[in-house]
């Protein structure tokens, strides 16, 4: 009886020990917070090309991460792409219109992302609005192609 | 030219005999988990779970844990290795969390388990048969589905998920004490970069459904191999060796595919 104890004792500590552990993986790997989700609006900006930028990459402003890409698809009617952003709600009202959205590239190879720099504008945009100015991506061989060019014309 | 055409017959009868040979024995064992696994245990049911969890998951734990220790430092080190030819090796945490999370805790932690549990769970049953304790149980009007297999697989299934999480959260660690510890990785950069890239429901979450598919495909064919093997000493020992044989080969091959259907957009 007494060793039937020790070893259900035993058995609850294993399993505590995997609840806990499935915490510290939601907490502090994946980077989960236990506070309601901030609140968002959501923006769209049309790119002549995106480039590899993907879904769920960052959207910043000055540096600082504001934003995520909530999706990307093809507009049918320009035959561009179209972005839709997902931003903190304190943004919201706080953006001129003439914002730019231009998609950067993290260090020499990494990954794309979406920055924003303020303009002049005072009219704001608001929930569902779309961002004008836009810079595509760089595609590095649009760049060769460029400088090929340039160079037999010189 | 008789004796070769007969040779010929001999050889397809031979083929399909074998096919149909594995078709029934696919069928027992399908049959078999439905028996053991259907049924609401009784209070006696969760004794016995209880008794087989801590054969079966509590005494795995230290080796699960410390190959995971080990599997983290070694991924941290030679992941900083190629890393910091590229500069980048703040992307190092996350480089060690997703391969743990998606790959390796759950492939290595099941591969632990059917060598350590597995092979353990087929030798018990498998001698409970050859001394005839099975039988003995009909006989006085016990199920042995129910009492000697019902409680191991379900204690298989329920402790491998748990050994897995313990495997990643070891792992992430090892990693942490290498890289930021001994290699001078930023501390910040190792557990930011890490929550910035990984995802509860895509990356740890599908390492979950992983292990789950892992632990029920391992503890049963454990299981079934001890129940169903010739038995004499000789036939306990081969299906000790199959119960290891082929839960491998199920799991990097169940791997494969759901790797595939989850990450490879299949």
């Amino acid at each position: 009886m007494r060793r039937s104890k020790t070893m259900e004792f035993g058995v609850g500590l294993f399993m505590i020990a995997g609840i806990l552990g499935l915490v510290f993986l939601g907490l502090r790997v994946s980077g989960l917070t236990l506070s309601a989700p901030a609140q968002s609006f959501q923006l769209e900006a049309n790119f002549a090309n995106i480039g590899s930028l993907k879904p769920r990459a960052r959207v910043t402003m000055a540096g600082v991460t504001v934003g995520r890409v909530e999706s990307i698809e093809l507009d049918t009617q320009w035959f561009d792409a179209r972005v839709v952003l997902s931003l903190d709600s304190e943004l919201e009202g706080q953006l001129s219109r003439d914002t730019i959205a231009s998609i950067l590239t993290a260090g020499l190879l990494g990954e794309q992302y979406i920055g924003l720099s303020a303009g002049g504008d005072p009219e704001m945009l608001e929930e569902g609005d779309t961002i004008r100015d836009t810079q595509s991506a760089l595609v590095l061989e649009e760049l060769i192609q460029q400088f090929v060019s340039n160079m037999a014309s010189n | 030219m008789q004796s070769k055409f007969s040779n010929g017959t001999a050889r397809i009868t031979r083929l399909g005999r074998r096919g149909c040979d594995l078709m029934e024995a696919l069928g027992r064992a399908g049959v078999f988990l439905f028996q053991s696994a259907v049924g609401v245990p009784s209070r006696e049911g969760w004794r016995l779970w209880l008794h087989q969890m801590h054969f079966v998951g509590v005494l795995s734990l230290a080796i699960v844990l410390v190959s995971g220790l080990f599997i983290g430092m070694v991924l941290a080190l030679q992941g900083y290795t190629i890393l910091v030819d590229f500069g980048a090796e703040q992307a190092l945490g996350q480089m060690v969390a997703l391969s743990l999370l998606r790959e390796l805790a759950p492939v290595v932690a099941a591969l632990l388990f059917a060598g350590r549990a597995g092979s353990a769970l087929t030798a018990e049953i498998g001698l409970m048969k050859a001394t005839e304790q099975l039988t003995s149980m009909e006989m006085i009007g016990v199920d042995p589905l129910r009492r000697v297999v019902a409680p191991r697989l379900w204690a298989g299934f329920v402790s491998l998920p748990i050994l897995t999480v313990g495997f990643s959260v070891v792992g992430i660690w090892g990693g942490y004490l290498v890289g930021v510890e001994w290699l001078g990785v930023f501390e910040g950069s190792y557990w930011s970069n890490m929550q910035a890239n990984v995802a509860f429901v895509s990356d740890i979450g599908n390492g979950m459904i992983k292990s789950a598919v892992f632990a029920l495909v391992v503890t049963w064919i454990a299981v079934f191999q001890g129940y169903d093997l010739v038995p004499t000493s000789e036939g306990i020992s081969r299906a000790t060796t199959r119960t290891v044989v082929y839960s491998s080969l199920a799991v990097l091959g169940l791997d494969f595919v759901l790797t595939a259907v989850m990450f490879g957009g299949l």
